[in-house]
């Protein structure tokens, strides 16, 4: 798994690449902390090259999104989402917590 | 049938789905269906890890695969902790962010993505899982 954060005025862009398991979500969490911990609290992330996810990636997910939405200081977007990643999402009841864009563009654009 | 057996440690999760994954499409099952498999797996591998060895290194984990007559076949034996399904309670995947749990995800998924999972645990032979993928027919 990699990720890649861009900083924009008013969020931060996640790019999420290859697997989110067990192994690798200790790094995902780690990644999307560095964010909330410099107070920064809208971030899109960004799932076009998300080739997987697993329970311990949606924990992350839920755990992110609890952080950034306490106080209405922000939240979690996600885009680009995969059929699979978003049928799991779908399947585990994500898809009501999160607003989904279809692209970065407009999810900037919402914030 | 097809065996690999792995130390259970995480890093070892991408073997594994790229094992199944290979099973799970040589048996003709279409990208979403093997995407599921591949997922439960993943779920059921993660949580004997976790739970069955109480962390990483403590033992290993045999994975098996075959085409029988119910579908494709997948076995998963480890010698860790028995535990009881029955006391594992499906999440509430209606609640509120707030009240979302993050765990218990994992069998939930397991049970929706396969069409038959099945837990056995044994002093002798250790714990086994076996989850079932009907093969569509051809017509």
């Amino acid at each position: 798994m990699e990720t890649k954060v861009t900083s924009y005025k008013h969020c931060d862009v996640v790019k999420v690449s290859g697997r989110v398991d067990s192994a690798t979500a200790p790094q995902f969490s780690e990644s999307l902390q560095n964010i909330t911990d410099q107070g920064r609290f809208k971030i899109i992330l960004d799932f076009s090259s998300l080739d997987f996810i697993s329970s311990a990636g949606l924990r992350v997910l839920i755990n992110t999104q609890k952080t950034c939405k306490r106080y209405n200081r922000g939240e979690v977007v996600l885009t680009n989402l995969p059929p699979n990643i978003y049928a799991a999402l779908d399947l585990s009841g994500f898809t009501t917590l999160f607003q989904i864009f279809d692209d970065v563009l407009t999810a900037v654009g919402n914030f | 049938m097809k065996t690999i057996t792995l130390p259970g440690r995480y890093e070892n999760l991408v073997k594994i789905s790229e094992f199944i994954r290979q099973a799970a499409q040589d048996a003709g099952l279409d990208s979403f269906a093997v995407y599921s498999v591949e997922t439960a797996v993943d779920e059921a591998c993660s949580n004997i890890i976790e739970h069955a060895y109480g962390g990483e290194g403590h033992g290993d984990i045999e994975c098996s695969c075959s085409v029988e007559a119910a579908g494709l076949v997948i076995r998963l034996r480890d010698h860790g902790k028995p535990f009881k399904p029955q006391n594992i309670h499906a999440p509430d995947i209606h609640a509120p962010l707030k009240k979302r749990p993050s765990h218990g995800l994992g069998i939930y998924i397991m049970r929706k993505w396969m069409d038959d999972v099945r837990f056995e645990f044994s002093p002798e032979t250790g714990n086994l899982v076996t989850m079932i993928k009907h093969l569509e027919r051809k017509p």
